[in-house]
């Protein structure tokens, strides 16, 4: 099989167990519903859309960790990522897989949360919504690899958030640059230029993290 | 024997650090003019920039030691790797302290958002700390040492990205010392400024092999007692 085919499965895997177990969507829809309205209610009436940008990155990171700290979870619980490290695959293919589907549940969780956000707090635009998809892409490859050495730890809900958190800087100011900046253009260029630096780190340095 | 080998040269090296520490000092605290500007407060400058520097130092060697570790795979290199990231993290909080006093002296207030050094400063000092909470909650062993290596290889893809984004993300305030067209200081400030900054990295060094040495014969240690056991 080739690795694209290898990437294919391993991500339709991860689908197949969200839609029969229905886990990490539901909640993940519902946290960032429930997060966007506290957050309506802990703005004044007096600020601008400029803060409600900032609350909707903080809606989306934490609704990422909260994917993402579900992520390996299966993996761990039955053994299966035994079974994934003796398949005859490249070991990459196992943190891509998982970075698509998270990315998928990501996504899914925005369809509902962004038009509602666009409704109640501010408008988005197109260059704000490619902010978005590219931030995505950042958080889904570096979490599935953060996410796979806190599940390792003996407290791997509580070190994601840590060992994540520094890691979204970048991407919180590049997303709220390209929502609220008027050279949105360098903020996006900023985002491409993490997700392909970190998108090789972690593509490349996955196999370290869960050989034995 | 060959136990001690590595710590005989430790307390020489100690000599020196504190040799040359007490020069640098002198150079910085009495020979060099004191500045126009900001008078006695820029001081400050020659311990704070040097620590700066160092940690910068510390937390680029331990991420090459880390990718010694990934690409070797000798479990040495774990420890190394370890020692001087948390030498870095030290002289990280150093950095982040005299920084905060030199921009109450000279600001007025003891932190601002839109000095870039600054943020970028806390940015790494919490990527860091992560690092010791990844590091002490995983078993001990070699997958530890090798997911602490990538972790840390990490930082320092995030040294450049964060720099970028924190300075797209502000103006830019921070006195620059150091520009395209060489260092803004007189001559005996700039010697002063060289010897604090081999004082410092020197002190760094000593730290480092004297933690080293002490982690070492720790595992030794445990490894006679367990063999006795």
């Amino acid at each position: 099989m080739s690795y694209v085919a290898d990437v294919a499965v391993l991500a339709r895997k991860d689908l197949k167990v969200e839609l029969r177990a229905r886990d990490t969507l539901p909640a993940m829809l519902l946290f960032v519903l429930s997060t966007l309205v506290v957050f309506r209610f802990a703005l004044s009436k007096e600020t601008g859309d400029d803060a409600a940008y900032g609350l909707l990155w903080i809606a989306i990171v934490f609704t990422a960790l909260l994917g993402l700290s579900r992520a390996w979870v299966p993996e761990h619980e039955h053994g299966v990522l035994d079974g994934l490290l003796l398949a005859p695959c490249d070991r990459s293919a196992i943190w891509l897989g998982k970075s698509l589907a998270t990315l998928a549940f990501l996504l899914a969780a925005q369809a509902v949360a962004l038009p509602i956000f666009a409704l109640f707090f501010a408008p988005l635009d197109a260059t704000a919504l490619a902010g978005v998809l590219l931030a995505d892409i950042g958080i889904c490859a570096v979490g599935s690899l953060v996410a796979a050495m806190a599940a390792a730890g003996r407290a791997r809900e509580l070190l994601l958030p840590l060992l994540l958190l520094p890691l979204t800087i970048p991407l919180v100011v590049g997303g709220v640059g390209a929502a609220i900046s008027p050279e949105e253009g360098r903020f996006l260029l900023l985002l491409a230029l993490y997700d392909g630096i970190f998108a090789v780190l972690s593509w490349a340095s996955f196999e370290f993290v869960v050989t034995e | 024997m060959s136990l001690l080998a590595p710590v005989r040269s430790l307390p020489g090296l100690a000599a020196l650090t504190t040799l040359l520490m007490g020069v640098a000092l002198m150079l910085a605290l009495i020979v060099a003019p004191e500045d126009a500007d900001q008078g006695v407060s820029q001081r400050i400058f020659y311990i704070h920039v040097p620590i700066a520097l160092t940690a910068y130092f510390c937390f680029a060697l331990g991420a090459w030691k880390a990718l010694l570790l990934l690409a070797r795979g000798d479990e040495r290199y774990d420890l190394e790797s370890y020692v001087a990231i948390h030498q870095g993290t030290i002289f990280g909080s150093l950095t982040l302290l005299t920084g905060s006093i030199w921009a109450k002296a000279s600001w007025g207030i003891w932190w601002t958002w839109s000095s870039n050094q600054l943020v970028l400063f806390l940015v790494l000092f919490l990527f860091y700390c992560a690092y010791f909470m990844l590091r002490f909650s995983l078993e001990d062993g070699p997958q530890r040492g090798r997911t602490c290596a990538v972790y840390a290889l990490f930082g320092v893809a995030l040294i450049p990205v964060s720099f970028l984004a924190i300075r797209m993300a502000q103006d830019f305030i921070h006195p620059t010392v150091f520009t395209r067209h060489g260092p803004q200081m007189s001559g005996s400030m700039f010697t002063a400024f060289c010897f604090c900054w081999a004082a410092v990295t020197l002190l760094a060094y000593l730290l480092y092999r004297v933690e080293l040495a002490g982690k070492r014969v720790d595992a030794n240690l445990r490894e006679l007692r367990e063999a006795l056991q």
